[in-house]
């Protein structure tokens, strides 16, 4: 039994966390929600104790009785890791890229009792069974480069559960994932807090994702908890107007636009026409794979796709073709009626009808380059009009900033200011085509909500046609007239955005659809239909 | 951070200042000798002493300045100049042929250990001044080239790439416009480590004689020739031994506080 009484952290004169009281209690699942900087993260560093060193830190950690903040650094060491364990969110950077999977859970055992490699090696066996990982397909001599990012996950739970400790701090561990490897995480976390008897806390930022699993649920924000209680009752409930936002935002869908003439009554040829599709890589030892394999679509001009897939199902080798950016083996790809290829041989002004937006905020922009340069960066293909600062002063104020920002420099910006960036950079050459790849995934719940409701307003405005790349299918419903399903390299759904996810035909769509983290109906009572904040 | 940058600034301004005023004057000549004046220790009329010869130190080490800090500027000059486009070049066509020809010539040239070449270098073309640059230039190429390459190929990963490919940049624009000012601090701090191993190269190289010839002083052969002299008048081998220490370290101070304030991210953590 874990609990944090009073608990307050401070970095310099900024109050990170203050009045944090948990209650841990093992067997129970506790959510931990709030938005970015909200201070979830810090919480579980406290517990840990591995707050920066310049941190100062106030009030309890109680572990059985015992304070942990007042234990000495080697007393915690035996603590960290035996009795509290803890994943993160990225993968791909928490194992040890030289070691085997193996070695790598049995080093924790071998560091806390002085086991013997072969014994360790045993226990890492049973542990790595446990978390889906069996033999015969699952070796432990197994480097982490040859596992997908999910299975990587599994290891590094493998590795947090591998002394049995009591609690089991968990800090995003499913938000670098897709929607179908997050829904058999969670299950698997599940799994062990039932059968191990292990109290979980679930750092996360998707109230459907706790509404799912958690026990009990606290919001946080500005490093206060402002609500607590047991899930169901607190979701019934919302008693606090944070929450209430938190929970409108998540639910948010942007009002429905009718841009263009609707669906098969556009006289006009399609947009973007794509005929048998193929993108093959040559792999080591003669084989090949066909990343892309036959695709066939269209979008109508002012029309919203959505194109929706498992990781791996060929969606972002696809869009790079579409955008020009790779070239394809066989089929084509016409914008407007013209050929898309590959590097320099595309002519700018086909290239112009056409721009993107990426998943990440932080690495869509030279941090070098004030935002007046980076915004200017599309006038590459159209030569830059005379009248470009009033087109720059507008496309700042269009996504909700000020021209006043043209003169700063991308760190100087949130993750949801730097999204608007993105999309104002698309805007400013005018395209008919934005292609959104994976563009509000990385942002908070009502951060997202905002930008989708821009993306609307934008599309209402100029008549854009949106190519929406995600995994997840419940954020491209709300901005999607027609969704496309794709699966190993093929277009395997096609049909209106409620229809495919009330009625999913195909097999990965199923599967896409059952794993939605949802908030069940039933929590939701009269409340339904507010408008998000903002 | 900022001290140590001023410091920097400070010690190799005077390195400058001492190579620059040596053009027009020096406190004695010294090609003049006065035997009679031989290893007296520092005084009024000879602020660092005299040497064997009844030269004055100061007016010497000035003089070196002048060779040392040439040799090792035109020397990272010729590293950077062929280094860095040879790196961007490779960077840009990674996994090429292009690529592959560039990085196997550097690893030709990195086969070899720099001052052996240097040597056979002077060996060759006679021992001068030129050829020691020469010498030191050429082996500053690969340095330049897989530090660039080594930064420049992250950089074509991330998005904002992408989105310059996106409005129809082409890998010559790209790497000149992203690529090479977000691997600038790099090249920075690269630049001053070779330009103290420059000065220190050309110490060695004269220091064996195939450096600047007399009559023209460097450090380098001023502490080649002092090394007999060490116990009987130390000030005429610490003298030039310190000019070294200090420019060097001046260097690498300045260097680190350029790559700082230099990067748009940190001025306002500031």
């Amino acid at each position: 039994m874990i609990e944090t009484r009073d608990l307050a952290v401070t970095i310099g004169a900024s109050r990170l966390l203050d009045h944090v009281d948990l209650r841990l209690a093992q067997g129970r699942i506790t959510g931990l929600v709030g938005e970015s900087g909200s201070g979830k993260s810090m919480t579980a560093l406290a517990i840990m104790g591995l707050l920066p060193p310049h941190a100062r830190v106030s009030g309890q950690v109680l572990l059985d009785g015992l304070n942990l903040l007042a234990l000495p650094e080697r007393a915690m060491c035996a603590v960290r890791g035996r009795r509290i364990g803890m994943i993160f969110q990225e993968p791909m950077t928490a194992l040890n890229p030289l070691m085997r999977i193996g070695d790598q859970v049995a080093e924790v055992l071998r560091i806390h009792h002085r086991m013997d490699r072969q014994a360790a090696l045993a226990r890492a066996r049973e542990r790595l069974d446990r978390v889906g990982l069996a033999e015969p397909r699952f070796p432990l001599t197994l480097y982490p480069h040859e596992l997908s990012g999910g299975q990587r996950q599994r290891v590094a739970i493998a590795l947090a559960i591998a002394e049995r400790p009591e609690l089991l701090i968990a800090d995003e561990p499913t938000t670098a994932l897709d929607v179908t490897t997050q829904a058999q995480i969670l299950t698997l976390l599940r799994g062990l807090v039932r059968d191990e008897e292990m109290g979980l806390l679930l750092i996360t930022h998707d109230l459907a994702v706790v509404a799912g699993l958690a026990d009990d649920v606290a919001v946080m924000r500005s490093g206060e908890i402002v609500e607590a209680g047991p899930t169901e009752a607190l979701f019934r409930r919302r008693g606090h107007p944070y929450t209430r936002q938190l929970f409108a935002a998540s639910r948010h869908v942007p009002a429905r636009i009718a841009a263009g003439p609707g669906p098969g009554l556009d006289s006009r040829p399609p947009l973007l026409r794509i005929e048998d599709a193929a993108r093959v890589f040559r792999l080591p030892g003669g084989r090949s794979l066909r990343a892309v394999d036959g695709v066939s679509l269209t979008i109508a001009h002012g029309e919203s796709v959505g194109l929706v897939g498992e990781s791996g199902c060929g969606k972002s080798t696809l869009t790079r073709a579409i955008l020009g950016l790779d070239p394809l083996q066989a089929g084509s790809i016409r914008l407007n009626g013209m050929q898309v290829s590959a590097g320099n041989r595309m002519p700018h002004a086909l290239r112009a009808q056409m721009q993107v937006v990426f998943q990440d905020p932080f690495g869509s922009f030279d941090p070098r380059w004030r935002v007046a340069r980076l915004l200017c960066e599309p006038f590459h293909l159209t030569g830059r009009p005379p009248d470009w600062r009033a087109r720059l002063d507008a496309a700042l104020s269009e996504v909700g900033l000020s021209p006043e920002d043209a003169g700063k420099y991308i760190h100087e910006f949130s993750g949801g200011q730097r999204q608007r960036l993105a999309i104002a950079r698309a805007l400013i050459i005018r395209p008919a085509l934005i292609v959104l790849d994976e563009a509000v995934s990385a942002l908070d719940v009502r951060v997202r909500a905002q930008v989708l409701d821009l993306l609307v307003r934008l599309r209402r405005d100029h008549g854009l046609a949106y190519l929406f790349i995600s995994h997840d299918l419940s954020v491209v419903r709300g901005i999607a007239d027609r969704v496309l399903v794709m699966e190993r390299g093929r277009i395997v759904e096609d049909g209106p955005a409620a229809q495919v996810i009330d009625a999913p035909q195909a097999e990965a769509t199923r599967r896409l659809v059952a794993a939605m983290p949802r908030i069940p109906e039933g929590w939701i009572g009269p409340e339904q239909g507010e408008a998000a904040s903002g | 951070m900022r001290a140590g940058m001023i410091l920097g600034a400070g010690l190799a301004g005077l390195a400058l200042l001492a190579a620059a005023l040596s053009l027009v004057w020096t406190p004695h000549d010294i090609t003049q000798m006065a035997i009679a004046q031989r290893l007296q220790p520092p005084s009024a009329v000879h602020p660092f002493g005299t040497d064997q010869f009844g030269r004055d130190i100061l007016s010497m080490a000035m003089l070196g300045a002048r060779v040392s800090i040439a040799v090792a500027l035109v020397a990272v000059g010729i590293g950077m100049g062929a280094g860095v486009p040879l790196g961007l070049i490779a960077a840009a066509h990674r996994g090429g042929w292009i690529d592959e020809l560039v990085m196997r010539g550097n690893d030709l040239v990195f086969a070899f250990p720099s001052l052996v070449i240097a040597i056979l270098i002077t060996a060759v073309f006679g021992p001068s001044a030129i050829n020691a640059i020469i010498a030191i230039g050429i082996f500053n190429i690969p340095v330049f080239a897989r530090v660039t390459r080594g930064g420049a190929l992250p950089i074509w990963t991330l998005d904002y790439v992408r989105a310059a490919e996106v409005a129809g940049k082409g890998r010559a624009l790209i790497s000149l416009q992203h690529i090479l000012p977000n691997i600038a601090n790099l090249l920075i701090v690269q630049g001053t480590i070779q330009f103290s191993l420059g000065i220190l190269a050309e110490a060695g190289l004269s220091y064996v004689g195939l450096g600047a010839q007399p009559p023209t002083p460097s450090w380098g052969r001023m502490l080649a020739e002092a090394q007999t002299l060490v116990t009987l008048a130390p000030h005429v081998a610490i003298i030039p031994g310190l000019c070294i220490v200090l420019t060097v370290l001046g260097l690498n101070l300045l260097g680190d506080g350029l790559r700082d304030a230099l990067d748009p991210r940190l001025k306002t953590l500031r």
